[in-house]
């Protein structure tokens, strides 16, 4: 009963009656500049590191799993079941748990490994954000409950930036329930000001770019 | 023979600053404008309205439109007091169109002093002398309503013997606020020791305003704090030889 | 004003050390802010605030048609809404569904919508455990205190206090160390959020044509309260919807910049619905509360209503000279700063705290920087004649009200106007043209005393400008 009671409310102070149609939002404003990809590389590594997150470069798929496999040695690790992550042998990695589909069980490991390894969706370049988009092959937990984020990202996923992800996704609730973007580690700046990495998300945030 | 200009000196100059006025006057003179004083001038209102009494603002505002509707020019020696009949008269007359009207062809006609030397006069360069080290503080209204920055400054750039150096921050508010000032007189003290240490720091003998109740602001919480730092509108040191 | 708000003003005035924490914190936000919207690293920065203020402007102006669209979007993901008209609405809906659930642990991330309703208390009052998790906000719930700022809630502490409140409150050994106590915090609030059955957030959007929320935040607990606990609550004011999930890149923007001088949040959640199939986790049940609390009562009013267009970012308390002053426990409710000194008196009525739209010096300095261009010095002039005319209607403040009469009589009368000048000039000290400092009692009183409490006066002029004007 609120409801009708506040919608009456809203359009008796409005002016307006119920159904009136209304004109034409201002129209959306999408700017998508020219970055050429090496350009975009650079860009995205040089914020990610701004941030206290750390960057790889890596020619192959190949050279990807070396990476993550030197990453996580002697640690725990987690990994999503991204098939990017499959395909390039990171998921079969020793030491790696993965292809969790039961909610309970992965809140349980991610809660205790040292890292959770992701693909991301897209990334943005121009101010360092990992996309992440939940699905059967990317949780939310894997990338939010270990201390550590590792993501590979294939560089053609790289995009300029938000107007860009807008442009290709006008609507990302029309295929997943959660879309995160994520900028660098967790941090906090709520006692005098100090900045303090790794609150309550993972205080490292790896992105490994493939290509 | 020079055009025409009137003045509104405002009613704290009138009353409390007479000089300010006089310089200014001297200035357009100088600049070969004839100047006028039109007598029935009194106030813009601003006291009223800022404090909430619409009505009798609008009154105030209703013979300060009549006391200078035959003037071409008028130049104010306040940047708050030009926002008030630029920016604020036409909100008070929202359901009287006709007064609207008028109140639309003063706005063209009111001018700030220093964007009128500026803007209208076009002329940066006065002739004035003044050796001094000083700073500026810009007004809220002359900076946040009417977009006055460059003015004075490109002004007191050609004033010879002058150095400039700016405080940090200048577009801090002193704490004046009209009635604000003994309203909440604790705060707004406190505002104006802000102010006083920014223009402490920067050295200068001399704070110039365009706006006289920034610097009666100022200058009483400088005589109040013993420091000797005087307060000069920006009239009376382009009026300097 | 209130006996109550000028003892606040006074005390917080007179601490020397909260001063200094206040001014610097909002000094570094307030330059950060300068840096990231600079015309060299957002060119288009004023085109973004245009376009901005042109989408709220349309969305509130046709509010009712972008909620029943926002509701059902949420609907078709299997999403629930719920209007709540004020606080009881908000904790009924909440205690009625932990109760059918079963549920006994709430973890809450920061949301200025919950402060308003006090849920955590009502929560409490009937037995349910609602543990905030923005470590800000987690330290106030800690020390019984409201948020001192939008943005950074605790700012007025120090890492003393914060060891303090942890050592009483959480029987650990006391720490002083930012690190240290903010591990502390973590460890204790990652327990909760595994435990917990709801989540409840806030939301900075409502997204009609996706039936989504957007929650920007830097910590991670919004992401933690969202996708651990079984049942997700978001609970926003009825003004935060936008049209398009394409605004967002405005929002985004102008928002993180505003806030805090970041480019973006760390964390930005779009979240649309509970957990579909086959996705791996995320909740199972999905609510939007629409709460208007007094939201409805700023409609009518085509100028005031761009109140609603806020988006807290809280940049207007940072650039403001008397925020910066007063701190935000001396405003009298929970919104501080420029936009609590224009929406409480909406919210709660004029007369709630009627010195507060006078608590300003109209410096335009929160106008200037609000991301939706909200016309703030505007809407407080507004409001200080909507005082008055409260006033009238009630009968008080007669005497002022009176010298703003004699006032507009003297001013439209210039020959009285010159003889009350001269008059007055003839009975003020002269200070020998110096600047007086004090006035004999019988004059040390109203507005004359009050200035001289912290300034010295100008000398009154041996002679007018009109009277040397006439004379040259
Ligand atoms: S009024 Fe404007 S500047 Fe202030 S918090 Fe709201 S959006 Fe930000």
């Amino acid at each position: 009963m609120s409801r009708d009671n506040i919608l009456h409310k809203v359009r008796t102070a409005l002016g307006r009656s119920a159904g009136q149609a209304v004109a034409d939002p201002p129209p959306v404003r999408l700017r998508v500049p020219e970055i050429a990809m090496e350009d975009r590389i650079a860009l995205m590594r040089s914020r990610v590191e701004a941030l206290a997150g750390k960057t790889a470069r890596v020619p192959t798929m190949e050279a990807a799993r070396e990476f993550v496999a030197g990453a996580i040695a002697g640690k725990t690790a987690v990994a999503s079941n991204a098939p990017y992550l499959v395909e390039c042998g990171i998921s079969s990695l020793p030491g790696v748990r993965t292809g969790i589909r039961e909610v309970g069980e992965l809140t349980a490991v991610c809660a205790q490994v040292d890292i959770g390894i992701t693909s991301a969706d897209y990334a943005l370049c121009d101010t360092g954000t990992l996309v992440m988009i939940a699905s059967p092959a990317e949780g939310r937990l894997v990338s939010l409950l270990p201390p550590a984020h590792i993501a590979v990202v294939p560089r053609e996923r790289i995009l300029t930036g938000l107007d860009e992800l807008f442009t290709i996704l006008p609507d990302p609730a029309a295929q997943t329930s959660s879309m995160v973007l994520i900028t660098g580690p967790s941090q906090t700046a709520d006692i005098e000001q100090i900045l303090i990495r790794g609150v309550h998300g993972p205080g490292q945030v790896t992105v490994v770019i493939v290509g | 023979m020079g055009k025409r200009v009137s003045l509104f000196v405002t009613c704290m100059v009138d009353q409390l600053f007479p000089k300010v006025g006089m310089a200014m006057a001297d200035v357009l003179e100088r600049l070969g404008y004839r100047v006028d004083f039109p007598e029935e001038q009194t106030c813009c209102g601003q006291p009223a309205y800022n404090s909430g009494y619409h009505a009798e603002a609008r009154i105030v505002a209703r013979h300060f439109l009549k006391t200078f509707e035959a003037s071409e020019a008028i130049v104010v020696p306040s940047g708050s007091c030009t926002a008030m009949v630029t920016h604020h008269f036409k909100d008070l007359f929202t359901k009287e169109p006709e007064t609207l009207a008028l109140v639309h062809a003063m706005e063209k006609k009111v001018h700030e002093f220093a964007t009128f030397l500026t803007d209208v006069a076009g002329v940066e360069d006065v002739g004035a002398r003044m050796d001094d080290v000083v700073t500026f503080h810009d007004g809220c209204h002359a900076l946040r309503e009417l977009g006055i920055q460059s003015a004075p400054r490109r002004l007191l750039a050609r004033v010879k013997g002058l150095e400039l150096r700016e405080m940090v921050p200048s577009e801090e508010c002193c704490g004046f606020g009209g009635t604000f000032a003994v309203k909440f007189a604790e705060l707004s003290g406190a505002m104006a020791r802000t102010k006083i240490d920014a223009i402490v720091g920067t050295g200068a003998n001399t704070v110039v305003s365009l706006d006289p109740s920034c610097l009666m602001q100022i200058q009483g919480a400088l005589s109040r704090a013993g420091l000797h730092v005087r307060t000069m509108h920006l009239a009376e040191v382009l009026a300097s030889r | 004003m209130s006996v109550e708000f000028d003892r606040k003003i006074h005390d917080t005035l007179a601490d020397a050390n909260l001063q200094l924490a206040v001014y610097t914190a909002t000094g570094r936000l307030k330059d950060k802010r300068i840096q990231v919207t600079a015309a060299g690293v957002l060119p288009d920065y004023q085109e973004l605030r245009t376009q901005a203020n042109a989408i709220k402007k349309h969305v509130i102006d046709n509010l009712d048609h972008y909620l029943e669209e926002f509701e059902r979007n949420v609907e078709s993901h299997g999403g629930k809404v719920v209007y709540c008209k004020d606080a009881t609405d908000v904790s009924d809906f909440v205690l009625d569904l932990a109760k059918r659930r079963g549920s006994r642990l709430i973890v809450k991330s920061k949301s200025m919508t919950t402060e308003e309703v006090d849920l955590n208390e009502r929560l409490a009052h009937h037995g349910l455990e609602s543990v905030e998790t923005d470590l800000g906000e987690y330290i106030l719930q800690l020390a019984h205190e409201r948020p001192y700022h939008i943005v950074a809630p605790a700012l007025h502490k120090t890492r003393y206090d914060v060891a303090d409140l942890f050592t009483k409150e959480l029987g650990v050994a006391r720490e002083t160390v930012p690190e240290k106590l903010t591990l502390i915090a973590r460890g204790v609030l990652r327990e909760k959020f595994l435990k917990a059955d709801i989540g409840i957030s806030g939301a900075n959007f409502l997204i009609a044509d996706s039936g989504a929320v957007a929650i920007i935040e830097n910590e991670g607990n919004v992401r933690l309260t969202t996708s651990a606990p079984k049942i997700h609550i978001a609970v926003a004011g009825i003004e935060k919807v936008i049209p398009r999930a394409q605004d967002l890149a405005v929002f985004l923007k102008l928002l993180a910049r505003s806030a805090t001088g970041q480019l973006v949040s760390v964390y930005t959640s779009f979240l649309a619905g509970p957990r579909r199939a086959g996705e791996v986790d995320g909740p199972e049940e999905f609510y939007v509360v629409l709460l208007d609390n007094g939201r409805t009562k700023l409609l009518p009013d085509r100028s005031k209503r761009e109140s609603l267009y806020c988006i807290r970012c809280g940049a207007c308390l940072n650039a403001c000279p008397v925020y910066r002053k007063i701190g935000g426990h001396s405003f009298p409710w929970v919104y501080s700063g420029p936009i609590g000194a224009i929406i409480t008196p909406q919210f709660m009525g004029v007369s709630h705290e009627p010195g507060l739209p006078f608590a300003s010096s109209l410096c335009g300095a929160c106008g200037e920087v609000c991301p939706v261009k909200i016309d703030i010095p505007k809407i407080l002039l507004e409001l200080r004649g909507d005082v008055r005319k409260s006033e009238a209607r009630e009968g008080l403040n007669r005497i002022e009200k009176l010298a703003f009469r004699i006032f507009a009589w003297v001013m439209t009368h210039p020959r009285i106007y010159e003889m009350a000048g001269r008059m007055a000039a003839s009975i003020a000290p002269t200070g020998d043209g110096k600047w007086i400092r004090s006035v004999p009692a019988p004059m040390s009183v109203g507005p004359l005393k009050a200035w001289l409490s912290e300034r010295d006066m100008p000398p009154l002029p041996p002679k007018s400008f009109r009277e040397m004007w006439r004379n040259r």
